[in-house]
């Protein structure tokens, strides 16, 4: 079958942010996101903010270009202040005009 | 006095809050499930909320204006104090003493409803229209100590809007203000049909509030480690601030025209520190100011000084005020 390239961003972060990062998100040209909660450790053995709730795990498809823009932008905007982490994952998409 | 602090301690509320913390040192499995807890605290706060706007309903405007003119007023020096004192006589951060400050400005729902528990016990009834002071408290305290912290900080503050949007469709306000005007609007021969249900001095109430403290217990039990992190200084003005502000309260709410059972309430709700609206908004918009160091204050600290020491203080204060002695 054929299947297109594409970009997963995968972010793991705190719950408060969760409602911005998806407009955000939107705003960088993503057409839509999954969000999960988490459970689990970090480099400071728990998690580093002891508010209450899970993190989330958001992970949205995009193209490389958007997907470039999103981690430039949110590791500017949260990696000094949040406990955060974004990365990449490359993927095969089977309806690629569903992903912008 | 110490009669007052026996019968406060031994109430049912107190000691289960006492039995959470037990639970959690000795590392009991029990926990509260979370749907249950957030179940008992719609309960809760939409009883507040309907209870208050039945008895609003019979309260006249030139009742009401002083002791909400008082309660903003109140709303406005809570957060300014906590943060001189924090930054001044701490020497924390900016973004610290205005976090904190943000926690010690709002109010603290549950510690509300202990009051309104115990004044009714000591049979000094409060104003049927305390709850709708409380949701004046609510959100002043907030605004206020996160600008100082947005402006003197240099922190990238949002835009207020959105940040007043979380405030006002927060689950406390829409519970608490959408059952003021419910009450209000029901009228008597409603209210009667669910009052037995929602009665904020009735048995279900109360029993409900009992299964709740252990919840709380638990969540202060759990930061009990943290106490050592957050140092002599925040022990310190965990319990002092809330006396200063209870003490406030209760003057204040004297000379307004409250009752002794409504300035005691006017006390507590000044004394309090807010741990369920305050955290995520101060996490947004002061990401530098230290989580642990508010959370374990107004959890660890200032709630069960409030609950198990300082409302009856603040009882005390409100009759001394009245010259009652």
């Amino acid at each position: 079958m054929n299947t297109t390239p594409l970009k997963m961003v995968v972010i793991v972060a705190e719950p408060v942010l969760e409602l911005r990062l998806i407009a955000e998100l939107r705003q960088l040209g993503a057409t839509g996101c999954s969000v999960v909660d988490g459970r689990g450790e970090g480099s400071r053995h728990g998690h580093a903010t002891d508010l209450p709730g899970a993190n989330v795990r958001i992970e949205t498809i995009v193209s490389p270009e958007v997907a470039d823009q999103v981690m430039e932008h949110v590791s500017r905007e949260y990696f000094s202040h949040y406990s955060f982490i974004a990365y990449l994952v490359d993927v095969s998409v089977a309806r690629p005009a569903k992903f912008g | 006095m110490n009669e007052i602090l026996r019968v406060n301690l031994l109430s049912p509320i107190a000691l289960a809050f006492v039995l959470g913390v037990v639970a959690r040192v000795i590392r009991s499995e029990f926990s509260l499930p979370k749907e249950i807890y957030q179940g008992l605290s719609i309960y809760l706060l939409w009883s507040l909320g309907l209870h208050g706007g039945a008895e609003l309903a019979h309260a006249t405007f030139s009742e009401i204006v002083r002791p909400a003119g008082v309660t903003l007023l109140i709303g406005c020096i809570t957060p300014i104090s906590a943060y001189l004192t924090l930054r001044y006589m701490g020497r924390f951060g900016e973004a610290d003493s205005a976090g904190i400050a943000a926690h010690y400005g709002s109010v603290s729902a549950v510690t509300f409803i202990a009051a309104s528990t115990f004044v009714k016990g000591m049979g000094a009834e409060p104003e049927g229209f305390m709850p709708t002071l409380l949701t004046l408290l609510e959100s002043p305290g907030i605004h206020i100590a996160l600008a100082i912290g947005a402006v003197r900080s240099g922190a990238r503050s949002r835009p207020t809007s959105q940040l007043l949007h979380e405030v006002f469709t927060g689950r406390t306000m829409v519970l608490l203000v959408g059952g003021l005007i419910v009450g209000f609007l029901i009228g008597d021969k409603n209210w009667k049909v669910i009052e037995p249900f929602y009665d904020t001095k009735g048995a279900i109430f109360r029993g409900a509030l009992c299964i709740f403290m252990l919840e709380m217990g638990l969540l202060a039990g759990a930061r009990l480690g943290d106490l050592k992190k957050v140092g002599p200084f925040l022990l310190g003005f965990g319990m002092v601030m809330p006396l200063v502000h209870g003490a406030l309260g209760a003057w204040l709410g004297t000379l307004a025209g409250l009752s002794v059972g409504g300035a005691t309430m006017l006390g507590a709700m000044a004394a309090s520190a807010s741990y369920i609206a305050a955290p995520p908004a101060v996490r947004m918009t002061l990401p530098d100011a230290n989580p642990t160091y508010y959370l374990t204050l107004a959890l660890a600290i200032t709630f069960p000084f409030n609950v198990l020491v300082g409302i009856p203080i603040y009882y005390k204060i409100a009759r001394m005020a009245h010259g009652a002695g």
